[in-house]
């Protein structure tokens, strides 16, 4: 582990915290201590470990990619978290989380979806370990992501669709947690990110830093040290983070990519919303704005409390691509390498394609975090 | 901060002299005569009132006040727009503001505070800012004589219930049930709980509120609380139109009701 802990109640330096309502505190507390037990838990260990090596399929591979470098001039290595059950990184954190619950004697497991990949992957570790499973999404997202609303049916669990606000990630969070305000004893909230109350932002960085540690190994195989530079997307930020913690102690430069229509740290400014506080998009009221992305992952106007930090102290830095760009990106690697990735890590590789220049004859490791067969649908229409 | 503000004193009044408490919500910015609502609840027998500063993302909130929000913010409501139309308007009981954190924190703690106790406001209720995290604003608005009023929640543990009354000010405000605000069709039992629990460890007016959307349920919680809020039943009638004259109608069914029983 090489990020370093928070502070009390969960700050990382001015960021972070417990903002929610009192009906929700004992239940943050609650996990904060059950988290905290299970992590040292050998039992725990070897359940997660089994699982994330005989179901979710770990390790994922460092692939080398070399029709696309040699065309970046650059080496690029791509961590393949797209090759994970279910399709994304997202699978390491449901299973640690879901494991949790059962621990703690939940039957229902709770979560918000953007894109779906949360929520695929929180209804099928319901579906694993015997839990009911509720997911909100956005109207816009539902339709936008119908391949992933039908594949959580499939999987057992009720989708609500959420219709209020911008109707996307954020308005999903929303009612979920309304959900958990009245169903707190015996739903367990299943948070996708490195966001929302402590101890969210530290236990799913915790599940999540499988990534790095990882690549950081498979590094020092291909490339004899570590790379030059690490880069991930950023919606949350929990792929980033993930990838992040595995390199925070070398000299690799750290870049999340933000969407520009949902750059929080980019354009945003200190703000309390979901239960933290964190670089938020908002107005000169308080009133949080709307993000607008063509990946409905990264669609969402605030980030993980740790990258505020992590953007605040200079150990990482964030950039941000257009849609267009991203667009692009995803044909791209498509093109030269037979991968489709997902629109939320095609936003990593706009960056890389873009910076080509600046990043020269450097070698570049990025957290592929899903495939795209999820969007493909979109992009048809797209691309028509 | 020297002495109990303008919330307690005046709450402690109404309990001391066998009364109930009766503090209705208003929802800032909804509609033109907001105002005229505010002023029609103080007459018909309101104790305070609280006014509803409108956020983006009120996750303490059910569908009643959220459309109330977003009908508020989509014609152009703002926390200073509606604190400059509290400024002057004297009605005679305590106001309250209602909203999220984010709000005062965008303005900067000091200001806000600043701002309410320079627009006439007593008191403030954040929902989503409990105990561990009030440190910085309770602060700020006790330089000021802003009262911050605490929630305590059914899931609520023993232990941290005097914690709370302890910080609190001006009342506390018991969470009637696990959920969002809005109206149910019966009072759930843990909203006596929550009022009983708060009556065995504080001496400050214990408010029941979320969940407590007619005169019937207003009476019966009150048989263990000093009062009641009253918040999306009341918003209701503002969303269908009533007017100052239709809700201050409502505010008296809830006022006498309670002075009958009580």
């Amino acid at each position: 582990m090489t990020l370093a802990n928070p502070g009390p109640g969960g700050r990382f330096g001015e960021f972070g915290g417990r903002f929610v309502p009192e009906t929700l505190v004992p239940a943050c507390v609650e996990l904060e201590e059950a988290f905290t037990q299970a992590w040292v838990d050998p039992v725990f260990q070897t359940e997660l470990g089994t699982l994330l090596s005989e179901y979710a399929g770990r390790p994922s591979p460092v692939t080398e990619c070399p029709t696309l470098s040699e065309e970046l001039g650059l080496r690029l290595l791509l961590k393949r978290e797209d090759l994970n059950h279910t399709g994304s990184h997202k699978i390491n954190n449901v299973l640690g989380q879901g494991l949790l619950a059962r621990r703690m004697g939940r039957k229902r497991l709770l979560a918000e979806t953007g894109a779906g990949q949360h929520g695929v992957a929180t209804a099928t570790a319901a579906a694993l370990l015997g839990m009911d499973c509720c997911v909100y999404m956005g109207e816009v997202d539902v339709r936008r992501q119908e391949l992933n609303v039908f594949r959580m049916r499939l999987l057992g669990a009720e989708v609500r669709t959420a219709t209020s606000g911008s109707r996307t990630l954020k308005d999903a969070i929303n009612e979920a947690m309304r959900d958990w305000v009245a169903t707190v004893e015996s739903s367990y909230y299943c948070l996708g990110s490195v966001m929302g109350p402590h101890p969210y932002p530290l236990m799913v960085r915790t599940f999540q830093e499988v990534i790095g540690t990882e690549a950081r190994q498979q590094c020092q195989d291909l490339l004899g040290g570590v790379p030059d530079v690490v880069c991930a997307s950023v919606g949350g930020g929990s792929n980033a983070i993930g990838i992040f913690s595995g390199f925070a102690d070398s000299d690799s430069e750290l870049v999340g990519v933000e969407p520009a229509g949902g750059a929080a740290v980019g354009r945003g400014v200190p703000g309390v919303v979901h239960g933290s506080t964190s670089y938020l998009m908002q107005d000169e009221f308080g009133q949080v704005l709307e993000a607008e992305s063509i990946s409905a992952g990264l669609d969402y106007p605030g980030v993980g409390p740790e990258h505020s930090y992590l953007a605040a102290t200079g150990r990482a830095r964030y950039e941000s691509v257009t849609d267009t760009e991203v667009v692009e990106a995803f044909q791209l690697l498509s093109r030269t390498e037979g991968i489709i990735p997902a629109l939320e890590p095609a936003h990593a590789l706009a960056w890389v394609s873009r910076e080509r220049n600046a990043l020269s004859g450097r070698s570049v490791l990025l957290n592929l975090s899903g495939r795209g067969d999820k969007d493909v649908g979109q992009m048809m229409e797209i691309l028509a | 901060m020297s002495g109990p503000g303008a919330v307690e004193t005046t709450l402690r009044e109404r309990r001391d002299s066998g009364g109930r408490v009766l503090v209705p919500y208003v929802t800032g910015g909804l509609g033109g005569d907001w105002t005229a609502t505010v002023q029609a609840a103080a007459a018909a027998g309101a104790d305070a009132i609280e006014i509803g500063i409108p956020f983006s993302d009120p996750v303490m909130d059910g569908p009643t006040i959220q459309e109330a929000n977003d009908r508020a913010l989509s014609t152009g409501a703002t926390p200073s727009g509606i604190l400059d139309r509290l400024r002057g308007l004297d009605v005679g009981v305590p106001l309250v503001v209602m909203t999220y954190y984010n709000i005062a924190f965008r303005a900067g703690l000091k200001r806000f505070a600043a701002a309410l106790a320079g627009s006439g406001v007593s008191g403030c209720i954040l929902p989503d800012l409990p105990l561990e995290e009030v440190g910085p604003w309770a602060d700020a608005a006790d330089a000021t004589g802003v009262e911050t009023i605490l929630l305590a929640a059914p899931t609520t543990p023993d232990e941290r219930l005097p914690l709370i009354c302890e910080r609190s000010r001006g009342f506390v405000y018991g969470v009637g049930l696990l959920g969002v605000t809005g109206v149910r069709d019966e009072l759930a039992s843990s909203a006596c709980t929550i009022a009983d629990r708060l009556k065995a460890v504080t001496d400050r007016p214990v408010l029941v509120g979320v969940g407590v959307g007619t005169p019937e349920q207003a009476v019966e919680v009150s048989d263990h609380a000093d009062g009641v809020v009253v918040g999306s039943a009341i918003v209701q009638r503002m969303l269908d139109g009533a007017g100052p004259e239709g809700v201050g109608a409502l505010v008296s069914e809830f006022r006498e009701a309670l002075d009958y029983a009580f």
